[in-house]
């Protein structure tokens, strides 16, 4: 694998990236070689939001990025060309649904992910954890792992961190996640405790798993769930350790956005300002727009994809429901400011027909939603590159929301904190 | 539109139609078919997936069916079916069915036929028929026809109503037409109808030949109630009844031993539903076609394809059919089979589509499994571009005098 080109003004995540990486240095402190470099091309003066480059083995990610998620190595219908030509630089696999099917080994005989699913960019894996415990019953968690049962073949599974980066290595990601032990937000007490200490134990046994850290980049995930005590010494544990890249987890799991914002902020406060903060689950986009103003790089969700297939398509004002009636006669296209190629041919009264007779027009609707949310995080970063992201954080507010009545609480407090004020 | 036959060979018309369109800067090359599409969308498919396909015939069809419920939409949008559905360049055929949706039987009147769209059965008269073409806006469409004689022992009384009442449909809806703004310049193709009766073809055929008609659909062909024999004595008995100057397009035919017997009956255009009934079931057409290989090319793409199946209980998934599918046919491979798991080879050695330079047999397995969307885009993609490139090489065997190898090479393929 060929190593990203960085310029000499790079920083990398712990210590100059060496020009000697492609040669094959001994990855032993695994930190050093790391294959990732951000740089920091702007930052907000008034709030937490960068703008920056984010260097990795296939390509180079511009942030603020949003990661499309394409589970079963497959992004939904759409091609890896029009993924592509959308913009996309980066986008998700899921470790567990790949683990079952069609599993590591043949996925390695493919050439890895990329080679599987013919996709030249970056992708990043997650490690399996969140899917075992919002989709199968939970067996038992233990030290060892997370045991659970296959719901494709009724087997028992024990899935350990070692198992969850070897995986992940047959993949070849250019970004794992490690195996973090999850618990809802919802959850407190000591549970949430229990499973923050060992979601750092198992951080440590993934590092020591890694098999490829020359050009693998295995993520933290901080934990702590709502308790700002509990998050405040994972994010101290953590960071001692010598990843390139963090993720705050644990959130975006139906607590109230009052407690969330809170525990976003205080993580970008306690991470490190030259590594890249990929915040998990989010993709909304006041939820977008807010936590790249608190500090955070990169963000996934099914959202945007799913809904699409349920016939909503995302606008700067909200979402057109496509399938209702009242779109039946209407022959604009979703937006017309949208440059995407359903925008530029395609009427809603057409995808609104189609949607009774076949499956193109979830794709061209997927097409579009993928299309706004790579047009959202260029505006953003623009702003941040101008100067000028709390005046577009306040335009982009004003377009979403017809009152600052309507404009919800959460939001208008947490870009507060953070000094950005919407009049 | 002008017909320009180049040559015939064992009856088979090889030639070209062109002044299509609105521009009249369109040809369709014949033998040929048309583009299938559902809704107006080529299945499964967006504009930019749609081109990746090469050899894309340039006129598509339409079904009625599909489009009857949005009547007042289309009324209300006033430009037209073509370009309501993103293809305002294509030239288009409009047909009453969609043949790869049966319709059942019983429900034509006299006055009336019908079709089923997603809100269950629609009736038209001529009138409503005719407007609704107004507000379509096709370059050619089928007239209204009694087409319910495919079912076995179908009674000569039935038969011969069915061409009576067709010929009656096509002169009221050729009345129609002449009064109509709207329709100038559209071409009506009459439909010849007749069951498995000789007489009634011939006066079907004959009949419908006297109208100012821009060419014939060859209707009733469909299914299996008549023998390959049959039928084929019955199209050549039609064809020779009709003008060589004018297009006939037969309806339901798709697989390509039967194209190429009706080619030889006198056919000149098909439809494409075909690739799509084989994307359905998960399958990638792989019979051969390409007859103008080397010997050592032609073993190697023998050996890479995995021709007589083995029955799907083999399958190891369980994805569940949703809705009646057609079965197998000797064209095509089931990608569902676990043979292809770990098969890192294209779909189709030697095929140039999106898919097969791109993926492999293992990961359209892999979505096939996983009842993923791709799978239905990618498969889509190759049969459609397989499909096309079969007729293709038609045209060029019919060219180059070799019409015997490419159906050697098809004909291997069948029972």
């Amino acid at each position: 694998m060929a190593a990203p080109g960085v310029s000499a003004a790079s920083v990398a995540g712990a210590g100059a990236l060496r020009s000697g990486m492609a040669a094959g240095i001994a990855a032993a402190a695994s930190a050093a070689a790391a294959p990732l470099a951000l740089r920091i091309v702007a930052e907000c003066p008034v709030s937490k939001a960068r703008a920056c480059e984010l260097t990795l083995p296939h390509c180079t990610v511009s942030t603020p990025v949003f990661m499309p998620v394409g589970t079963q190595g497959t992004l939904k219908g759409i091609t890896s060309s029009q993924l592509e030509a959308l913009g996309c630089q980066i986008c998700l696999g899921n470790t567990y649904h790949l683990g079952m099917r069609p599993g590591p080994e043949l996925i390695k005989k493919a050439s890895g992910l990329h080679g599987f699913m013919d996709w030249k960019r970056n992708l990043l894996t997650d490690s399996g954890g969140f899917q075992m415990v919002s989709l199968v019953e939970l067996s038992e968690v233990t030290e060892e792992g997370v045991r659970f049962r296959s719901p494709y073949d009724g087997k028992e599974i024990l899935l350990t961190p070692e198992e969850s980066i070897g995986i992940q290595n047959s993949l070849g990601s250019d970004i794992m996640m490690q195996l973090d032990d999850v618990v809802s937000s919802t959850v407190t007490g000591p549970r949430v405790e229990e499973a923050m200490h060992r979601s750092i134990r198992w951080l440590d046994r993934c590092i020591k798993a890694n098999g490829n850290p020359d050009r693998q980049n295995l993520f933290a995930i901080i934990q702590g769930g709502l308790d700002p005590e509990l998050r405040k010494t994972c994010l101290e544990e953590m960071t001692k350790r010598a990843v390139p890249g963090f993720a705050i987890g644990g959130l975006s799991g139906g607590e109230e956005k009052e407690h969330f914002w809170k525990m976003v902020t205080l993580s970008t406060d306690h991470l490190p300002r030259e590594k890249p903060r990929y915040l998990m689950g989010v993709g909304y986009a006041t939820d977008l727009v807010v936590c790249v103003a608190l500090g955070c790089d990169m963000f996934d969700c099914v959202f945007p994809t799913r809904t699409a297939r349920f016939g909503s398509a995302l606008v700067p004002w909200g979402s057109l429901q496509l399938k209702h009636k009242q779109f039946a006669k209407d022959f604009q296209p979703i937006d017309s400011d949208c440059e995407c190629a359903t925008c530029r041919r395609y009427s809603r009264a057409f995808l609104h027909a189609l949607f009774k007779s076949d499956t193109a027009a979830m794709h061209h609707i997927t097409v579009h939603n993928i299309a706004y949310q790579m047009s959202l995080m260029r505006s953003v970063r623009q702003s941040i590159v101008e100067q000028s992201f709390p005046a577009f954080v306040r335009r982009f507010m004003e377009r979403m929301y017809s009152s600052q009545e309507k404009y919800p609480s959460w939001a208008v407090e947490a870009l507060a904190s953070v000094g950005i004020t919407l009049e | 539109m002008k017909l320009d036959l180049s040559k015939v060979v064992s009856g088979c018309r090889l030639g070209v139609l062109t002044n299509l369109g609105k521009n009249g800067d369109k040809t369709l090359e014949v033998p040929g078919c048309l583009l299938y599409t559902r809704c107006g969308s080529a299945p499964h498919l967006t504009h930019e997936t749609l081109e990746t396909i090469e050899k894309i015939p340039a006129v598509t069809q339409l079904t009625l069916s599909t489009l009857a419920e949005y009547h007042e939409v289309l009324e209300e949008y006033k430009e037209g079916a073509g370009k309501f559905i993103g293809m305002p360049d294509s030239v288009l055929y409009c047909s009453l069915q969609d043949p790869a949706a049966p319709c059942p039987p019983g429900f034509i009147t006299n006055k009336t036929v019908s079709v089923w769209g997603s809100g269950g059965r629609m009736e038209m008269t001529a009138s409503k028929f005719m407007a609704l073409q107004a507000v379509v806006r096709p370059d050619w469409f089928q007239s209204m026809a009694d087409g319910e004689t495919v079912q076995e022992d179908t009674s000569k009384k039935r038969v011969r109503k069915s061409v009576d009442r067709t010929l009656a449909f096509l002169d009221e809806c050729l009345q129609m037409q002449q009064k109509s703004q709207d329709l100038q310049g559209v071409e009506v193709l009459g439909v010849v109808e007749g069951g498995d009766i000789l007489e009634e073809r011939t006066r079907s055929a004959k009949e419908t030949a006297k109208r100012p008609v821009g060419g014939f659909v060859l209707d009733g062909f469909q299914g299996d109630a008549m023998t390959r024999e049959l039928r084929l004595k019955l199209i050549s008995s039609v064809t020779a009844e009709l003008p060589d100057d004018k297009p006939r397009l037969i309806q339901g035919i798709g697989r390509p031993d039967e194209v190429l017997d009706c080619v030889e009956a006198g056919v000149d255009l098909f439809e494409s539903f075909f690739p799509y009934q084989v994307t359905e079931r998960g399958c990638a057409l792989s019979f051969r076609f390409r007859y103008q290989l080397d010997p050592e090319t032609q073993v190697l793409e023998r050996n890479g394809a995995q021709v007589n199946e083995e029955p799907r209980a083999e399958k190891d998934c369980d994805v569940s059919d949703k809705e009646e599918k057609e079965p197998m046919t000797p064209f095509e491979m089931d990608l569902k089979s676990k043979r292809y798991r770990e098969d890192f080879g294209p779909l189709v050695q030697g095929c140039s589509c999106y898919c097969c330079r791109n993926h492999t047999r293992a990961y359209v397995h892999h979505l096939l499994l996983t009842n993923e969307l791709l799978s239905g885009v990618l498969l889509m993609i190759h049969n459609f571009q397989h499909y096309f490139g079969f007729f293709h090489s038609l045209r060029q065997a019919l060219q180059e005098g070799h019409l015997e190898k490419l159906k050697a090479l098809v004909n291997e393929h069948s029972p």
